[in-house]
């Protein structure tokens, strides 16, 4: 792979750094990106799940992530990690990504990195083949492509230096100041670069020198490089035998910095930890002179830097192996920006008709559209068009659970409510009120308590005893009345409509092994409606190819009861109207239905 | 951050902390104190019995070598193996009383070169161990290139730079597991190890070279250690940290110390309070002094563009005129940069230049890729207010040159700045070449 990133490159950023995540997402958009760069972020402490940024004008989310596995199975194409991990953990989370495997590239930008770390994490990169940039640095650009974090600076700085679209020049540096510093002086003497690498400070970096020299070698974009080396190391030396060898042939322009070590034979750490000359050899003049030796262009200093740049740049056009570039259009980033307070992702009223998750209101709603309340559910609530059968299974529950007579609390709350003259929404929401983990919680309870046990392969009677200890009833399990020989018949209508319809119902074959044993105990111990309806939701839902944590998460969200809510409200409201109907007056309860036990207070 | 040289007395005491870890078939009797003075030493004596009871070794433990050729072991008062403590507090008072000279290298026993002059502060005592020389090895381990290299001799104590060929080298990936380091160990113990110790021989390399990779040096030398059967005695070493490993060494290491080289200048209360805020800072806030009273005075941003002036500024202007070499970067925030640039100024203008030329101040940096240079110019700007009146004391001609975010702003609020105190300044951007104000600065 001759070239570091293309234009489909995408990262995940390892920390929510969101002014460096923000610069990228701009230069994403500067140049015309389809994709954000940053296809999500790993911020392990954080608790939100997206994190907005500008896209342009505009916003884009950000999927964040707890940990690396999880980002990276979300978004397999992401192959380049960005490791913004502190000095302490950015070995571990290293590791952690060689481990899962699929990235191609790893920056990381800590510096200092315990060296018997750093080095450990390099070899195991370099076995696996995999490109890294750093540690102790701030990145790596290629132009008009992709552009790690922070380096380049700011929009107007990279405009300037002409980062936002491919030069001819590669650029490797240790320094991440004076590969900025370097891009506007090609920017000024030359056309820009076309791929930049600032390799990091500190004394063990995974990439070297000659790893990124020699892809530039072979990145037909790249016509000559410029190498920015320091005082210390032989690395230089490995770029002088490539060109001995033949291996690299381009022209290569080079300094190293660090002339001023030579005055102070010990004790002052110039510059980066790297920059250290053990031997005469990794001075900077002994490098400065064997690469003149060896052909590659070597100013007489720093200062001179830009004329030598100048010369190769016009000698190269001269020969035509650089041609003109004809300046791209690039996207003008609004200069006042606002982030939006509220988010939706499910429906949209700023067109001409409003839509549900993209479906205008009139394509789902009469009945030639062949759409029923089942299929709104799943558009509004799970964004996804789900299949007949499962739209009509959540028609099916949402019926069996529309009401259950005046009896239970929440009827009888709302009619209490309505009796004393409130409107039909105050009367339905003190009805609602009532729905937890008491009344029409065993949904959710069944649903969670049955997946963990079915996940975890316990035997119906390793469940009994599991929820034994836990000290709860099993959610879903026994009715007032019913019993096997009795059955309730809104449970033998929905097993039925599954048998029939449901590709296959894994947890409720499950829940009737557990059925068995329980009734074997007591007699009316059945599964009961709420139990089959939570148990077959997780069945739906896992035909329907949702992961077990995306399932988990319905679970844990409160989606189950949330059918029993939309449900219910029918016949609550019914309740209400019933009572407006009959117009009974006031009530208040019989005071010979309460125990009346009230001892004087006690003086304390 | 880097490889830091630590002293002999802490080298000893972090093995002898770990000894039964990685040396649990030899005994080590950790005899050994630190002191700075003969009083000192007797102080040590009242608890530490074996100072009173054996004859003593002292030398200086400052982190240089070659002590014995500079004439600075005492092991003997009338023949070998008789110091008394008497004799060893009385032989460190005179050699601390005044300064001392110190030869780094030796060709045979003839100085080579320009000695070091300074004073002996620190010196460790131990007990003289009479043993025979074929009871002496020699033991190094290090890094080069990406490998560790493993170093024994049955040769211990001699000059290594000058008998390579007595020297086994055995060189170890830094993926090489446990097995396979002593594999490769007891392949290559040296031949001339005698046929007794082989086995100890190689126990011990094999444990010293764990020590090294687990306890994160970066450098270890025993030269000599003395076996007898399996009692050991390090009677030289050396020792480098690898300073990044150390939030994962607090317990391994225990409050270690890098002292500074002998004959560098002692770090300065100022470097000392830079390195404090350095330690405690996400940024990195880096200052050497070089030459106290030279004129031209540095405070550039980025560890790169830091060295691009310093080399400018030796280019054009002559080391001599140097004053400090540093940098701030990495983002410090605007009361972090105050302090860096209220230290040098304070530095900078406690005294005139001698031939009563304006002193220069370089405010440079590369084109910043996330520092906010208008904050970090606001510290400076602060600093500027409290040492105005003494820079224009002293005559101090400050050149600015820097890019990044935010640049026309600093730019601009420092030039308004000083024209408002009164001071001379001449300001520059990135249309600039970076290191041009040094020219300038030079010429003028």
């Amino acid at each position: 792979m001759a070239q570091l990133f293309t234009k489909d490159t995408q990262s995940i950023f390892w920390n929510n750094n969101t002014s460096a995540i923000q610069r990228m997402l701009d230069y994403d958009f500067v140049i015309g990106r389809k994709t954000p760069s940053v296809a999500a972020i790993v911020a392990p402490t954080g608790d939100s799940k997206f994190q907005n940024f500008f896209w342009g004008g505009d916003e884009v989310m950000v999927p964040l992530f707890k940990n690396t596995a999880e980002a990276r199975k979300a978004f397999p194409k992401a192959d380049v990690l960005l490791n913004f991990a502190s000095f302490r953990t950015a070995y571990d989370v290293t590791m952690e990504a060689l481990e899962i495997g699929g990235f191609k590239t790893i920056m990381i930008t800590a510096e200092g990195i315990p060296e018997r770390l750093a080095r450990g994490m390099n070899a195991v990169a370099r076995a696996k083949n995999v490109t890294v940039i750093g540690p102790a640095t701030v990145g790596a650009i290629a132009p008009g492509a992709f552009k790690i974090a922070n380096i380049g600076g700011t929009i107007e700085n990279i405009i300037n230096s002409k980062l936002h679209r491919a030069g001819s020049c590669g650029l490797v540096t240790r320094s991440g100041g004076l590969f900025n510093e370097l891009s506007n002086i090609i920017a000024i003497n030359a056309d820009g670069i076309a791929e930049g690498v600032a390799i990091g400070g500190d004394r063990f970096v995974g990439s070297v020198f000659i790893d990124n020299l020699l892809r530039m070698q072979d990145n037909p974009e790249v016509k000559y490089m410029l190498l920015l080396g320091e005082v210390g190391g032989t690395e230089e030396y490995k770029v002088i035998d490539a060109i001995k060898s033949g291996r690299i042939t381009k022209p290569i322009i080079a300094w190293c910095i660090g002339t001023i070590a030579k005055h102070y034979s010990s004790g002052v750490q110039f510059g980066h930890a790297g920059a250290s000359a053990n031997a005469e050899r990794e001075t900077a003049e002994a490098k400065n002179k064997a690469m003149s030796d060896a052909g590659i262009f070597v100013p007489s200093s720093f200062n001179d830097l830009p004329n030598k740049i100048a010369e190769v740049y016009g000698k190269l056009k001269a020969e035509g192996v650089i041609a003109e570039i004809v300046e791209p259009v690039i996207n003008a980033i609004p200069s006042v920006r606002k982030s939006k307070n509220f988010i939706c992702t499910i429906s949209d009223d700023r067109g001409d008709e409003a839509t549900y998750a993209g479906f205008p209101i009139s394509s789902v709603a009469t009945p030639d559209t062949g759409k029923g309340i089942g299929d709104v559910i799943s558009l509004l609530w799970f964004k996804k068009q789900y299949p007949v059968w499962a739209t009509q299974f959540i028609e099916t529950v949402i019926k069996t659970v529309a009401d259950h007579g005046p009896a239970v609390s929440g009827a009888h709350n709302a009619k209490v409510t309505a009796r004393a003259g409130k409107s039909v929404v105050e009367s339905l929401v003190t009805g609602l009120l009532t729905i937890g983990p008491r009344f029409g919680g065993a949904i959710d309870g069944a649903a969670e308590h049955f997946k963990y046990a079915h996940d975890n392969n316990l035997s119906p009677a390793e469940f009994l005893n599991h929820m034994k200890k836990l000290g709860i009833p099993i959610p879903g399990i026994g009715h007032r009345i019913k019993s096997l020989r009795n059955p309730d018949l809104r449970v033998v209508g929905l097993k039925k409509f599954a048998a029939e319809h449901f590709p296959s119902t894994p947890l409720l074959d499950y829940a009737l092994t557990v059925e068995q044993l329980t009734t074997s105990k007591k007699d009316n111990l059945i599964l009961n409606v709420d139990g089959t309806i939570g148990i077959l939701m997780v069945d739906m839902w896992r035909a329907l190819g949702y992961s077990e944590e995306e399932i988990n998460e319905f679970i844990s969200s409160g989606t189950l009861n949330a059918f029993f809510i939309a449900g219910r409200t029918i016949g609550f409201i019914g309740h209400v109207l019933d009572e407006k109907r009959l117009a009974m007056p006031m009530y208040r309860h019989p005071m010979d239905d309460i125990l009346y036990q009230v001892d004087m207070a006690e003086e304390i | 951050m880097a490889q830091k040289a630590i002293r002999e007395y802490d080298a000893k005491s972090i093995l002898a902390k770990h000894w039964g870890k990685y040396f649990p078939d030899f005994t080590y009797a950790y005899e050994t104190v630190l002191v700075e003075n003969g009083t000192g030493l007797k102080e040590e004596a009242k608890t530490k019995t074996w100072l009173a009871n054996k004859a003593l070794v002292a030398k200086p433990d400052m982190l240089f070598g070659k002590r014995g050729k500079n004439g600075l072991v005492l092991f003997r008062d009338a023949k070998p193996g008789d110091v008394t403590l008497e004799k060893a507090a009385s032989w460190i008072d005179e050699k601390s009383k005044s300064k001392q000279n110190v030869y780094f290298s030796f060709h045979g026993d003839t100085p080579d070169g320009d000695p070091k002059t300074d004073f002996l502060t620190q010196f460790i005592v131990e007990p003289f161990t009479p043993h025979a020389q074929e009871e002496e090895y020699y033991i190094s381990a290090t890094c080069v290139g990406d490998d560790d290299v493993l170093y024994m001799s049955a040769e211990g104590g001699m000059e290594v730079e000058e008998n390579w060929d007595k020297v086994t080298e055995v060189t170890f990936a830094i993926t090489d597991t446990e097995e396979e380091i002593e594999a490769k160990i007891r392949a290559n113990i040296p031949v001339d190890v005698a046929a007794k110790d082989k086995e100890g021989f190689a126990k011990f390399a094999i444990g010293f070279f764990k020590a090294y990779r687990e306890l994160n040096f970066a450098y270890l030398e025993i030269n000599p250690f003395v076996m007898q059967g399996n009692k050991i005695e390090l009677l030289d070493m050396v020792a480098k940290l690898d300073d990044t490993a150390g939030f994962m060494m607090t317990e391994q290491w225990g409050d270690i110390e890098y002292p500074t080289s002998f004959g560098m200048e002692e770090k300065s209360p100022e470097v000392l309070a830079i390195e404090e805020a350095d330690s405690k800072s996400g940024a990195s806030l880096k200052l050497t002094v070089l030459k106290p009273d030279a004129r031209i005075w540095t405070m550039v941003a980025g560890g790169g563009a830091s060295v691009v002036y310093a080399d400018t500024i030796a280019d054009l202007a002559g080391i001599e005129d140097l004053a400090n070499y540093g940098e701030y970067s990495g983002g410090p925030t605007t009361g972090e940069t105050q302090f860096y640039a209220e230290t040098l100024l304070d530095l900078m203008t406690r005294t005139k230049d001698p031939k009563g030329r304006d002193k220069v101040l370089i405010i440079g940096g590369a084109i910043a890729n996330f520092t906010d240079v208008a904050k970090t110019f606001t510290g400076i700007i602060a600093a500027f207010d409290r040492y105005a009146d003494k820079m224009k004391d002293v005559g101090v001609k400050i050149y600015v040159r820097r890019g990044g975010p935010n640049y026309e702003k600093g730019l601009k609020d420092i030039k308004e700045a000083a024209d408002r105190l009164g001071l001379w300044i001449d300001v520059y951007g990135p249309e600039t070449h970076v290191t041009d104000i040094v020219r300038m600065a030079v010429e003028a």
